[in-house]
């Protein structure tokens, strides 16, 4: 008998997504802000479902194939945080450059549920089901807007790119399945954990899973698509690729590297190392030269997923609560910083370049203040969230015995921290080149406004969500 | 009734600086100027409580809070001063009105947000000192280089972006290396607990590595040679209030982390590596003051005078090793810490008040240069007279603050030996020389030019913020008892807790 509650979200939402998709084909143009608001329920609806069906304790049904545990609740709940962000900041960008369409929205959630499925995921097979349902999501959405050529240029890159990834982590789940003869993810460690268990072969596919992992985090050497995606993509669909999917990143690697071949800690670790190292290195150094602003979170995202990588190569169970706890606060912010581009963009104009910063304050001291919030945040500066983010993963290493690493990430943050010190530099020191109103609608403004005060108080208050996340991993 | 004076200290500018902002917004400059200066005022009366309420002959903290504050690392929200903070507390307090008052009418760009950045600052900085918990002490410690950030970056000089990253970097660099060593004593010890740092037992290597760790952190901030290259930059750009801050309060944390983590915390590291340490001062003390000596502008000759001066803080607190050593008796070390604290508090004050001082000539002539003076004192007689009196206060005359300190701390360098005692008291002569120099091309002599013929003298605002600071200069340099009586018995303390080997 398969036990079907643990995915009632799951199960919900792919009914909703039909609906929405139903009924968003009888509605006219003037009529999609029904399209809009039916998605908003049918998250708030996902969002009751996983709250009602929370698991406290690991349940596993469908013939091991899917896992609801409180760690999956919370990441789930993150997602759908992320999810709603980006349809609420995006509404009217969208609506003033004539892409107000469902298909936005529908993608959108079908890339929600994609996450939803990797996060549960206890079977290679589930998750590469996830994953693909994802990629595929997402490649449609960068190349939502048909008449921009550089999105449809970035959409091709992501395409080919991806399948590659796809490809080499479907090798490696291959070569494990061959060398184990299960692909759940349980009985996996079982396999390898026994003596002569985790042989070359078994090696080999590690690696590709770790090439597979990466590029889905978007680290280096990993991480050529990053910046062209981000900057080529309509700012919706940048915040979009910027902020949910990490959180199926983190499940991705969580589920199969910590969980499914934690035995091979030794072994994946090294790897690891590396990936993180070149990260926060290129990550750090070449944000320093755009001018782009998006392909400047697009470099500090790659930055910000070494530090995310250095709590899995601690590997302990707090280093793994960090990791989490990174993720989740690293979405907050991104969710934040590509919100405020959204906000100043109006019609016809995109605020994308870093000088479209310059004298926000002499505009809007308010989401000035806002934007230096999340500048500091991301810089790891208290009292913002992502300084505790950075305590936290720094904490992991020292107790790993992996001093040398943590002194080499906090140098590099450093360094990073000059290119978010630019963006305060140009909002409060520069005089404006941009001198119009910003157009934003009420809504939107109070969304973003609770966005970068949240980081705030989450940085005075950071004891909730810690414990969270130290509690349900 | 209990009353959680820390806390309101803390608390009251940060409010105090949202109201400003919400206030002020617009054209209402003169509503945030008087809110300011009254939240400031008020903040200073509190903190005179802080004063009355100490028990000097009471060992430990006092006005203790103490709340959870973040469960998962048993970190509190833990507020108390003994006699080494409580001064700095006042201080602070005491130089955050004055410098509301020296901004003015000065401030014409978005004073409302001025006013309200050295609100928050003051906030921040009482908190560094009040902080017991070093997870909290270092949130503050971070967090006031953000408000600082944009004073420089906003109301500075044709420099300032430059000047306020570079501040911003090197101090920023400086604190990381400082967090992984409170990470790892964190881990060690299982709370954030500062008294439980101080207990904890370590052994030399890690001793060595935390002190070196902490040495990045407060060597930028005091700050010492060779990494000091960020302050002249910093306060020649910086408005008149940020230099006054920068010297008076933001430089004394470093000399406040070493005495409150450096020496109790890693006691043995602390005594093997005092020659680096005193090596280090005497360069800053004699190298430093020849570097000041061919100064061209009068904000960084003062900055590089503060380098030389804090010089001695460093020098007074690592001489005690030596001098103990020497003379197996604790009155001579007693002297050099006494001698670092009150240099501490003197020199943000007379720091201060030179940094006004070429506040109200900036404002008049808008130059900074010693070569666009001359005989100011044939136009702005009060004002004159003024400098001269803080000149010779930086210079160390006796009867000023500035004598206390380096006369206590060469006492105590004495005991430990004499060569090393001489070397300190060569500032007494290079420090009157080019502060003396300076106010004898700026003030003394035939009028210079057109500009300084026209000059007016110091209104009733710049009066009575430079006549504030004259009294506390004087009154410190005559009768230092109260300032001394009240840090004594911590300083004891201290100096029996660092004597005992942690080993």
């Amino acid at each position: 008998m398969i036990e079907y509650s643990p995915a009632a979200a799951e199960i919900f939402l792919a009914t909703a997504i039909c609906v929405v998709l139903l009924v968003d084909v009888f509605l006219r143009d003037e009529q999609r802000m029904i399209t809009y608001w039916l998605s908003l329920v049918a998250l708030l609806g996902t969002a009751a479902c996983t709250g009602l069906f929370f698991a406290d304790q690991t349940v596993i049904t469908f013939y091991g194939s899917f896992v609801a545990d409180s760690a999956a609740g919370v990441l789930k709940l993150v997602a759908y945080l992320a999810v709603a962000l980006v349809f609420v900041y995006s509404r009217d960008y969208l609506a003033a450059r004539n892409l107000f369409k469902g298909e936005f929205f529908i993608l959108g959630l079908f890339g929600l549920l994609g996450i939803m499925v990797m996060i549960s995921a206890h079977s290679l097979l589930t998750m590469y089901l996830g994953l693909e349902l994802l990629s595929l999501a997402l490649y449609a959405l960068v190349a939502f807007n048909r008449e921009s050529a550089t999105a449809a240029e970035s959409a091709m890159k992501y395409f080919v790119l991806g399948a590659i990834a796809s490809g080499t982590l479907l090798y490696g789940i291959s070569l494990l399945y061959g060398v184990t003869g299960t692909l759940e993810i349980t009985e996996l460690a079982e396999r390898l954990s026994e003596p002569d268990g985790m042989d070359i072969t078994a090696l080999v596919g590690l690696a590709f899973i770790v090439v597979g992992v990466a590029f889905k985090f978007g680290a280096v050497p990993f991480h050529m698509w990053v910046p062209d995606v981000y900057q080529g993509a309509p700012t919706p669909v940048t915040l979009f690729i910027g902020s949910a999917p990490k959180i199926a990143a983190f499940a991705l690697a969580w589920r199969v590297l910590v969980e499914g071949l934690g035995d091979a800690h030794s072994s994946w670790q090294g790897m690891l190392i590396v990936l993180s190292i070149l990260s926060l290195a290129i990550g750090n150094v070449v944000a320093i030269a755009q001018t782009n602003l998006k392909r400047m979170l697009a470099y500090s995202t790659i930055s910000h997923v070494g530090f995310i990588l250095m709590g899995f190569i601690a590997g302990t169970d707090d280093a793994l609560s960090a990791a989490l706890f990174y993720t989740v606060s690293y979405v907050i912010m991104a969710a934040a910083a590509f919100g405020m581009i959204l906000l100043l963009s109006r019609e016809g104009f995109e605020a994308e370049q870093l000088e479209d910063f310059k004298g926000l304050n002499a505009r809007s001291p308010w989401f000035a203040f806002v934007m230096l919030m999340i500048m500091f945040s991301m810089a790891g500066v208290p009292p913002f969230i992502g300084f505790y983010a950075k305590l936290l993963v720094l904490g992991g290493l020292i107790e790993a015995g992996l001093l040398w690493l943590a002194i080499l990430g906090v140098i590099l943050a450093v360094v990073g921290a000059f290119y978010y010190l630019r963006v305060v530099w140009y909002m409060y020191f520069a005089d404006p080149v941009d001198e119009a109103p910003i157009v934003a609608p009420g809504s939107m403004r109070v969304v973003i406004s609770v966005n970068g005060l949240g980081l705030l108080a989450l940085g005075v208050f950071p004891g909730f969500l810690l414990d969270l996340c130290v509690r349900v991993l | 009734m209990y009353v959680p004076l820390l806390s309101i200290c803390i608390w009251l500018p940060i409010a105090g600086a949202i109201a400003v902002l919400l206030l002020g917004s617009g054209q209402r400059a003169e509503l945030a100027r008087r809110v300011a200066l009254g939240v400031s005022v008020a903040t200073f009366v509190v903190a005179i409580h802080l004063y009355i309420g100490f028990y000097p002959e009471y060992v430990g903290m006092h006005f203790v809070e103490r709340l959870p504050w973040i469960g998962a690392f048993n970190a509190f929200y833990a507020l108390g001063v003994d006699g080494i903070s409580m001064p700095l507390i006042l201080l602070t307090a005491f130089l955050t009105p004055l410098v509301i008052i020296a901004g003015w009418e000065v401030i014409k760009t978005r004073p409302a947000q001025y006013f309200a950045a050295f609100l928050l600052l003051e906030g921040l900085m009482i908190g560094v000192f009040a902080a017991l918990d070093a997870l909290l002490f270092y949130v503050f410690w971070e967090a006031m280089l953000v408000p600082m950030f944009i004073i420089i970056g906003v109301w500075g000089g044709e420099r300032r972006v430059y000047a306020t990253v570079k501040f911003f970097l090197y101090t920023f660099l400086g604190s990381v290396f400082m967090l992984v060593a409170l990470i790892y004593l964190y881990q060690q010890s299982g709370s954030y607990s500062i008294q439980t740092f101080h207990e904890l037992p370590l052994g030399m290597n890690e001793q060595v590595l935390i002190f070196l760790a902490f040495l990045i952190a407060f060597a930028v901030k005091v700050p010492m040679w060779p990494v000091h290259t960020w302050l002249p930059d910093a306060h020649v750009e910086a408005p008149t209030g940020g230099s006054v801050i920068l010297a008076a309060v933001l430089l004394k944390m470093g000399g406040y982390g070493f005495i409150r983590f450096s020496l109790p915390i890693t006691p043995d590291a602390s005594q093997s590596l005092a020659w680096l340490m005193i090596g280090l001062s005497l360069v800053a003390i004699v190298y430093i003051a020849f570097v000041a000596l061919v100064q061209k502008d009068m904000k960084k000759l003062i900055a590089y005078s503060s380098i030389a001066h804090m010089g001695f803080v460093t020098l007074g607190f690592f001489v005690i090793f030596a001098t103990i050593a020497n003379t197996q008796d604790e009155a001579g070390a007693m002297l050099a810490l006494q001698g670092g604290m009150v240099q501490m508090i003197s020199h943000g004050l007379i720091s201060g008040a030179l940094f006004l001082c070429v506040g109200v000539m900036y404002d008049r002539l808008h130059s900074r240069e010693i070569s666009a003076y001359g005989g100011v004192a044939n136009t702005m007689p009060k004002f004159a007279a003024f400098v001269v009196l803080f000149a010779l206060a930086n210079a160390g005359l006796p009867g000023t603050s500035g004598f206390v300190g380096e006369f206590f701390v060469i006492l105590g360098s004495f005991h430990a030996s004499f060569w090393l005692a001489f070397t300190a008291a060569t500032i007494l002569v290079f420090g009157a020389a080019y502060t003396l120099w300076m106010v004898k091309r700026v003030i003394f002599g035939e009028v210079g030019n057109d500009g300084v013929a026209a000059l007016e003298d110091v209104g009733r605002r710049e009066f009575f913020v430079l006549g504030t600071l004259a009294v506390s200069v004087l009154v410190l340099g005559v009768w230092p008892d109260p300032l001394v009586e009240a840090m004594d018995e911590t300083l004891r303390q201290l100096l029996v807790h660092v004597m005992q080997s942690k080993l």
